[in-house]
């Protein structure tokens, strides 16, 4: 029996030893952003938040985060519209060609996020709309829409089938039973479908490396940028707040429908 | 008149309208890749293979070995880091534990590569934490250079793909049937026995999943190598950005990334094929 004690002594702590690896570089991220020197201290040689100052006030990263919101909102509202409609129609029907569009739509999990982005940046070419969001939009869209559409399918074979046909033998028209019963039933699930949507939009960098330009790139673009020139910690303290923004945005996420069952890991 | 079909039409258009984009925009890459390239000129030529044999050359076998080589290195470490995690996440008692570990190795995947890179490059830097940590200790009187290294690449990607590895495990793991671990404990199997001779082996359609899918992953990992790497570590994706911004060769830039996307379609082929004949298998037993 002692052995065993040893054993799994032994085993929690290579489980605490590979959660510091994993979590060690965002509290080496943390430490910098509140460091006063410009040289990297460990640890920090004081608290300040003049970088947090510095990142907030940087008229690059100002634009930045403003066009990223831009291309977030549209992207993730679209691919919620488009995503949700397409969850709907392969939960309720089969058709010839299914089994095509699926794969297509779910294809941006497997393509290279580069190769992605130089199709729409030639794309773009071709179409003449090179300036502008409209390339940036429908990359990010096709990018975060199998999320949106994973979420909302699993809501859809969660409702309990009766309900529906319920409602239609009590004389409510297809129309009734998707906007009184469906719809509402699905919402958490569409929620949280556009939350994730909505992070992985805010925070995509390769794809967007190729369809933005200087005047319309996205934060992560502007950050990459910044750190090739400079190395003072206003990367830091940008990294800082967008942890912690998206930590938040996901425990929401977890609260309004549970990540483990959107991501497949629901275990029990 | 009654629809057979109600919605069918109006949901289906805007999916149809968004493949259809899709599709074009990876078939441009495709119409490039196939295109002469005139220096001097974002224009491109006429159709030609030439851009293909190209890849032919000592140089570019390289870069796509090396992405090889890194993206197999990662996927293996991820593995072995992963695994335990994974067996913790699912198989611990405590409830608050269970939640505890999802949030902590699910929430990385969220932070985007910029931010994971930029942390990374603060860890590993010459003045990072590591060596300022080791020289603290007394460890080292030079810092050691992890930066610009295949060993700093890889243990960014590492880091990366363990959230997708552990999800991938966990689902493995929580799908073993119990009972084959009790029958093999009252049968005399210790411990030890139970878990390399019972569950590993009942979990090694996730285990091949898992390395498959890290693998493909890594192929197409951008950020880590270009900033990480810093020019000195080249993947097949530094190589087709740097083809297309700083050469402005269009075409061969095409090709690269047509390359890199065909890797990745291939290995998930092969993970489909392999892992369902082990399925096939087990399923015989």
């Amino acid at each position: 029996m002692r052995s065993q004690k040893i054993g799994t002594v032994a085993f929690w702590s290579l489980v605490v030893a590979l959660l510091t690896y994993m979590t060690l570089p965002t509290i080496v991220v943390l430490m910098t952003s509140v460091n006063p020197t410009e040289i990297l201290a460990f640890p920090p040689q004081g608290v300040s938040f003049d970088w947090y100052v510095k990142a907030v006030t940087y008229p690059d990263f100002r634009i930045a985060f403003k066009n990223g919101l831009i291309v977030t909102a549209c992207a993730s509202t679209l691919a919620l519209i488009v995503g949700s409609a397409f969850a709907w129609l392969i939960h309720h029907y089969d058709f010839r060609g299914r089994g095509l569009l699926e794969g297509v739509l779910w294809s941006p999990l497997i393509i290279p996020h580069f190769t992605l982005g130089f199709g729409f940046l030639l794309l773009g070419g071709a179409f003449g709309v090179q300036q502008g969001y409209v390339m940036i939009v429908l990359a990010h869209m096709v990018l975060v829409m199998p999320f949106v559409t994973r979420a909302v399918h699993v809501s859809l074979a969660n409702i309990d089938p009766a309900l529906a046909r319920a409602a239609a033998n009590l004389g409510a028209s297809p129309f009734q039973v998707l906007t009184r019963i469906t719809l509402p039933l699905v919402v958490p699930g569409m929620a949280g479908g556009w939350l994730i949507a909505a992070v992985l939009s805010l925070t995509e960098f390769t794809a967007s490396l190729y369809v933005t330009g200087s005047r319309t790139q996205t934060l992560p673009v502007a950050m990459y940028n910044y750190i090739r020139e400079y190395a003072d910690p206003t990367v830091s303290a940008i990294s800082a707040l967008l942890i912690i923004a998206t930590t938040l945005i996901m425990l929401v996420a977890d609260r309004t429908i549970g990540l483990r069952r959107v991501l497949a890991i629901d275990t029990h | 008149m009654i629809q057979k079909r109600p919605f069918f039409i109006t949901f289906l258009a805007p999916a149809v309208l968004t493949a259809v984009i899709l599709a074009a925009a990876i078939f441009e890459v495709l119409q490039y890749s196939v295109r002469e390239f005139v220096p001097g000129s974002l224009n491109v030529g006429g159709l030609t293979l030439e851009n293909f044999a190209r890849i032919n050359r000592p140089i570019y076998w390289w870069v796509l070995a090396d992405t090889f080589f890194i993206s197999l290195l990662t996927a293996v470490f991820s593995l072995l880091a992963s695994y335990p995690v994974a067996y913790a996440l699912v198989r611990a008692k405590k409830d608050w534990v269970r939640s505890a570990l999802v949030s902590l190795s699910i929430t990385p995947l969220f932070t985007g590569e910029i931010v994971r890179t930029f942390s990374w490059m603060l860890t590993l830097g010459t003045d990072g934490f590591i060596n300022s940590m080791l020289r603290k200790l007394g460890l080292i009187d030079m810092p050691i250079q992890l930066m610009y290294t295949r060993f700093g690449v890889v243990v960014a990607l590492v880091q990366f793909s363990m959230p997708v590895m552990i999800i991938l495990l966990a689902t493995a793991i929580a799908h073993v049937d119990r009972d084959c671990e009790r029958a093999a404990a009252n049968l005399g199997a210790s411990p030890s026995a139970v878990f390399w001779r019972v569950t590993l082996p009942l979990t090694l359609p996730g285990i091949l999943s898992g390395i498959v899918v890290v693998f493909a992953w890594t192929m197409s990992a951008f950020s880590t190598p270009q900033l990480i790497g810093g020019g000195k570590i080249l993947m097949i994706s530094n190589l087709a950005y740097l083809q297309g911004f700083s050469v402005l060769n269009l075409p061969f830039a095409a090709t690269l990334s047509l390359i890199a996307l065909v890797c990745a379609l291939g290995s998930l082929a092969l993970m489909k094929t392999i892992t369902g004949r082990i399925e096939r298998r087990l399923a015989v037993n």
